[in-house]
């Protein structure tokens, strides 16, 4: 058969064969920037390497530092509380706005109203002033006689206003995303639960928050990074943070960039693996959405990869004529 | 046939007991009365088919069945037991929801979009209810399920999630969902409006089988095709009212009523 000659044309001739071999398009524009911009990284990585001022030597002597590691557990735990409790709130803060009780629902939302309007800065410090404000903490109805109460000093009077502080503005974030995601699931799904005798609790267990979770959980990672490094807030009330542990030590030794950096390596490692583990979570819930037709258990997985290997091999082996 | 059919020549002829019976069911949405005092009696192995044009009111009485609508006046009994209430002298008694819920599983239902669950298997869709609604141990529970996806010919497709499959798979996968929990009436709401027309014909298949092997069904349809061979009897309904009621020859090919003549024509 005859091939195409004219070169460098979309036409071909009704009676010729195009020919079949495919060259990608090149974009050197892409190239050249990429060239620029790595660099401007390299350089930028060198200057920070072999800055004096970022001090290396003292960084890597104050990486496990104790108090800095005690610090960092400061942090770690305060995120943990706080987050923990703060989905809880959220979740019940998302359930009254949701109900039909008018009470419950415009009680919640003037909760949130007031928690994202004023920065958590503000109320950190608020929460602090006020425990100065009130020297016992009790609970009574209409200023009757106390019935649980605590005094509010010492330090875990510290820990009580940050994780009050952190708790309950991350609650108010907890439960629109919360109620976003209860609200993503189509009013058919809890129908036909309801249908198959299934009752409201197993209905809202089983159908309604799996399918909700797939929503919920991406914001709900981005809140757990974001409360880990907000919770460096807490360095206003003196709490050991790991921020405030490095700012004790640099206010003696006026090490400061150093200490910064130590402290910047710590929040990073900790946000990496919260990511990654943020992602494994995600595609757990994302399970029947995102076309995988087997239930992608972990022996599917290696058997997948198995026969991907095996095929690759194979094909290695025999390579097919051209 | 009908296992309880007590006329010897093994006909869809009603046995004494209904299975159903709405009585003077009315059902209002705000100031819109829906129904308007429905009356209907469903017997052991009948299958009724329910015609009407849109908005009519079939999904409302349908709903009203299963309790998924409480209705504003009038009663629902399946099986005998009154639905939603208890009676106490002279009164109906509001039942609590978890109550509603367990008479629920007195009947199956299936929906014009299927509504399988799809963060679960079609395995897992089946084995849900069974297990913790009815406390049906688990091998006992995926038994029941593979024999009732052999029933509708997706045995095959146990493992996957019903993304994956097509509307009249996932269609008669829901309907196997409602088979499982042994209800003793089907309800069927448009089972194929949302269908390809050429997937259509499986559902319906699905259908007649489980017809034949004597389940009592109440079906909403446009299909007139599965009306005419499959009902035993068939509705009009217009307006929350039903107007025409008789075996399909009737209903169908020579109806007495101007509306239900009016509709037959615009469907035919
Ligand atoms: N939840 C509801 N709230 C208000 N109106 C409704 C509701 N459900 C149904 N309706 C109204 O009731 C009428 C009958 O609806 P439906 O029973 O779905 O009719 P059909 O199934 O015959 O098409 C329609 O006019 C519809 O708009
Ligand atoms: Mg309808």
């Amino acid at each position: 058969m005859k091939t195409a000659t004219v070169t460098d044309s979309t036409r071909v001739d009704p009676s010729a064969t195009p020919p079949t071999e495919l060259v990608p398009m090149r974009y050197p524009g892409r190239r050249l920037a990429a060239l620029l911009v790595l660099l401007v990284a390299a350089s930028l990585g060198f200057s920070v390497v072999t800055n004096d001022n970022f001090e290396w030597p003292v960084v890597w002597e104050y990486l496990f530092n104790p108090e800095i590691m005690a610090g960092l557990r400061t942090t770690l735990v305060l995120t943990g509380v706080s987050m923990s409790l703060g989905i809880a709130l959220g979740i019940v803060l998302a359930a009254c706005r949701m109900s039909e009780n008018r009470v419950l629902s415009s009680l919640s939302g003037a909760y949130l109203w007031f928690f994202r309007g004023t920065p958590l800065l503000v109320q950190l410090i608020f929460w602090f002033n006020l425990s100065a404000l009130y020297p016992r903490l009790s609970l009574s109805l209409f200023g009757g006689p106390e019935i649980v109460g605590a005094a509010t000093n010492g330090v875990l009077n510290l820990w009580a206003v940050a994780i009050i502080g952190l708790t309950l503005n991350e609650s108010a974030y907890m439960a629109e995303i919360v109620r976003g995601g209860l609200l993503s699931v189509p009013k058919h799904q809890s129908e036909a639960a309801i249908a198959l005798g299934m009752n409201r609790w197993l209905t809202f267990r089983r159908v309604v928050l799996p399918q909700a979770l797939r929503v919920i959980v991406p914001p709900t990672g981005n809140q757990v990074i974001g409360m880990l490094k907000h919770s460096s807030l807490v360095s206003i009330i003196a709490l050991a943070d790991l921020l405030y542990s490095a700012q004790l030590i640099y206010s003696q030794n006026f090490r400061t960039i150093p200490l910064l950096v130590v402290i910047s390596l710590w929040y990073l490692v900790c946000t990496t693996v919260l990511s990654y583990a943020q992602s494994h979570i995600e595609r757990h819930y994302g399970r029947g959405v995102h076309g995988g037709a087997q239930r992608p258990g972990g022996l599917a997985k290696l058997r997948a990869l198995g026969s991907r290997l095996s095929q690759r091999s194979r094909s290695n082996d025999n390579p097919t004529p051209a | 046939m009908s296992a309880t059919t007590s006329v010897p020549d093994g006909t869809d002829t009603p046995t004494a007991d209904p299975i159903v019976r709405i009585i003077d069911l009315h059902k209002s949405f705000g100031p819109v009365e829906v129904l308007k005092g429905v009356d209907l009696e469903v017997h052991r192995g009948q299958v009724v088919v329910i015609l009407g044009r849109s908005g009519s009111g079939k999904s409302t009485m349908l709903r009203c069945v299963n309790h998924l609508e409480r209705p504003s006046r009038g009663t629902v009994v399946v099986d005998g037991e009154v639905i939603g209430y208890r009676i106490k002298g002279d009164k109906l008694h509001e039942l609590s929801p978890s109550a509603v819920a367990k008479q629920r599983t007195r009947t199956g239902m299936v929906f014009q979009a299927y509504n399988l669950f799809p963060h679960m298997t079609v395995l897992e869709n089946l084995i849900e209810a069974p297990r913790r609604v009815k406390g049906v141990n688990k091998a006992e529970a995926v038994k029941d399920a593979l024999q009732a996806l052999e029933e509708v010919g997706m045995a095959h497709k146990a493992d996957v999630y019903p993304s994956t499959l097509s509307g009249g798979q996932q269609q008669r996968v829901a309907i196997a969902r409602a088979l499982v929990m042994k209800p003793s009436v089907m309800l069927f709401d448009e089972p194929t409006s949302a269908l390809d027309p050429e997937l259509v014909g499986e559902v319906l298949n699905v259908m007649k089988r489980l017809a034949t092997s004597g389940m009592t069904m109440i079906v909403v349809t446009h299909e007139i095709g599965f009306a005419r061979g499959v009902a035993d009897e068939v509705v009009f309904m217009s307006e929350g009212r039903l107007v025409e009621k008789g075996p399909p020859s009737q209903v169908i090919d020579a109806p007495v009523h101007e509306s239900t003549r009016l509709f037959i024509d615009s469907i035919l």
